[in-house]
């Protein structure tokens, strides 16, 4: 919450000093220790802090990776091979960012479900919901260029078929293609200018999550209610509480991405990139990186023409269309009620929209022949549906479970069977859960 | 800034479009080079014409080169690939024109349109799909074509689209035949 004024003391000369000139301790203080948070938030708002730290992870090893990496489609696959080999711990730096890129949108999905489940996104927080999405835009970005790097033979192709996807626009699609390989196909500028952006674009990301961050420090938490915060009784402390809790979540989710680093490295990565890329030859099977499987599925649904639009550029419309839903997200909700604790309907249909998302993912990893296709088009007509059609009509004739007053009431209630009464109030002694 | 000059608009309002114009066009003349960069540089463009001797192709027989970083086909036709090709209705095709460079842009799909006078049983094409760029394999598909085994678009013996998400036809690229067994592409 912007409480509008600072509860920050200095308490040494030179604090005092810094404080008069450039109050840099008072905002840490204010935004990571006073920092009021909602007393009822789940582990699900963990992911903002593992995000933090998973950006920051694949800088570091991105960094190092880069000081060892040559970008040139003669060397860059032997220069990879080289890190595993030879480069002392280049095995595990580049296994880390690998599997750190997977794992970052691992937390990244989790993080955005969150938000759809329990209305993150509503009135006031559309923008910092927007700079979300951006975020997320650019991560996809640099997690396909990241992944041409390696110079094998996913590499190329994927970078054929995701730079092909301009080639759909009308009239200037074939100019942007040429703009962005620099050539008439995949080739050496391409990788050099690849390799250029995707040092560039996590910067970039730390850009917009610094103005992500400072949205949501005026605007303030949401809450598994959906309740805004009334009183003090409401909130604790951002440290300890919310830091604890955050340092837990990051360890256990570091548990799974170090098990996958250290036993399972290459599950995520698909054999015939460990191919060098040949321009030639056209793996028997193309797939992406499963973080995009559910939009690649959704570009290959639309087999047929639809009027003056040809089936090529309505998958790639779809494709784009399916991640500006995301965006339009606040306007399409028309519910008043954020949570989908006290939406019984939406609660429903969001599973499904989860079901759904993961069964585009798994048909997006199949060859699109037979029923599969089928199917896909029966999924993306429904990922489109549940935006389009669900969102706006159910905030229209869903009747909502009553809400809490307050969410010291939703807590207190929650507790009631648990035995003995809880101190309300901020300050509550830490051995009490807060 | 009017409480100086009453008339409207003034002189200063000229002077303000006229600098913010200036500053307009500064910004594009110094954004364009930013942007001309990434267009293919000279090296990419001078890789413009290849020669393939065909001497060894029997029909049957495909080989592929390179020409702008991109496989092109040449492949003899049998006797029945031709047929099959010369047998298609215009109206069953997805793409109706000839995708031929050699040829008008409008010129009909027939068989004989996307091969060269004289020649009708070489195909000479960029063996690219036109859906997003992969490489089709060739002598496969339900047509004897080419099929593509990234989102299974299918081409006939002379390269056209029958099935799949592809919108175009293969593309034919600028070639002829320098001698009897010697092609000239681009």
């Amino acid at each position: 919450m912007s409480e509008g004024h600072s509860t920050y003391t200095p308490k040494t000369g030179i604090e005092r000093w810094f404080d008069a000139r450039m109050p840099l301790p008072r905002l840490v203080y204010d935004s990571f220790i006073a920092y009021p948070v909602p007393r009822n938030l789940n582990y699900a708002w963990t992911f903002g802090g593992i995000l933090a730290i998973m950006l920051v992870a694949q800088i570091l090893t991105g960094i190092v990776l880069a000081m060892h990496y040559t970008a040139d489609t003669n060397l860059a696959f032997n220069s990879v091979e080289k890190i595993m080999r030879d480069v002392n711990s280049g095995w595990l730096l580049r296994y880390m960012h690998s599997n750190g890129a997977s794992f970052f949108f691992v937390a990244v999905y989790i993080h955005i479900f969150r938000g759809l489940y329990y209305g993150s996104y509503k009135a006031p927080r559309e923008l910092l919901w927007i700079l979300g999405c951006i975020i997320y835009l650019l991560m996809m970005a640099t997690g396909f260029m990241g992944y041409v790097l390696p110079w094998g033979q996913m590499s190329f192709w994927g970078a054929t078929v995701i730079t092909g996807f301009f080639s759909a626009i009308p009239l200037v699609g074939n100019w942007i293609q040429e703009l962005l390989l620099g050539g008439f196909a995949v080739d050496n500028p391409t990788l050099n200018r690849f390799f250029a952006l995707h040092y560039l674009l996590p910067f970039m990301i730390a850009g917009v999550v610094v103005l992500h961050v400072w949205a949501l420090h005026v605007v303030g938490q949401s809450n598994p209610t959906g309740i805004e915060v009334k009183s003090k009784t409401d909130t604790v402390a951002f440290t300890p509480y919310a830091t604890i809790k955050d340092a837990f979540g990051m360890i256990v989710f570091l548990f799974f991405f170090a098990y996958f680093v250290f036993y399972l490295p290459n599950f995520l990565g698909h054999p015939d990139n460990y191919t060098v890329a040949n321009p030639l030859k056209t793996p028997a099977h193309i797939v992406p990186e499963w973080y995009f499987l559910p939009f690649y599925a959704i570009l290959r649904a639309i087999t047929f023409n639809i009027g003056p639009i040809n089936s090529k550029l309505g998958g790639v419309l779809c494709m784009f269309g399916a991640i500006v839903m995301l965006f339009l997200v606040p306007w399409l909700d028309t519910s008043k009620v954020r949570s989908a604790v006290y939406r019984p309907w939406y609660k429903l249909f969001f599973w499904l929209f989860v079901a759904d998302a993961i069964l585009l993912g798994w048909l997006g990893s199949q060859p699109a022949e037979g029923s599969f296709v089928f199917m896909a088009q029966m999924a993306t007509l429904f990922y489109f549906a549940f935006f389009l059609i669900i969102l706006p009509v159910l905030g229209l004739i869903e009747t909502p479970r009553r809400l809490p007053n307050s969410i010291t009431e939703a807590v207190l209630e929650k507790n009631k069977g648990a035995g003995g009464g809880h101190p309300a109030g901020a300050n509550a002694a830490p051995e009490t859960k807060g | 800034m009017s409480a100086i000059d009453t008339q409207d608009p003034n002189r200063r309002d000229f002077l303000y479009v006229a600098t913010g114009m200036a500053a307009v066009v500064g910004a594009g003349a110094f954004a364009w080079p930013f942007i001309d960069q990434m267009r293919p540089d000279a090296s990419t463009l001078a890789l413009a014409s290849v020669e393939v001797d065909v001497a060894s192709l029997t029909p049957g027989m495909s080989l592929i080169v390179k020409w702008r970083g991109k496989p092109v086909v040449v492949r003899n036709r049998t006797e029945q690939e031709m047929k099959d090709g010369e047998a298609v209705n215009l109206a069953d095709l997805k793409d109706p024109i000839a995708r031929n460079a050699n040829l008008p842009a409008d010129a009909p799909a027939t068989d004989a349109n996307r091969t060269t006078p004289g020649k009708e049983a070489w195909m000479v094409m960029v063996q690219v799909c036109t859906h997003l760029g992969c490489i089709p394999l060739g002598q496969e598909g339900d047509f004897g074509g080419w099929f593509c085994p990234c989102h299974g678009s299918v081409y006939d013996t002379a390269g056209r689209i029958r099935q799949g998400p592809a919108p175009e036809n293969m593309a034919v690229p600028v070639f002829k035949f320098i001698s009897d067994t010697k092609i000239l592409i681009g």
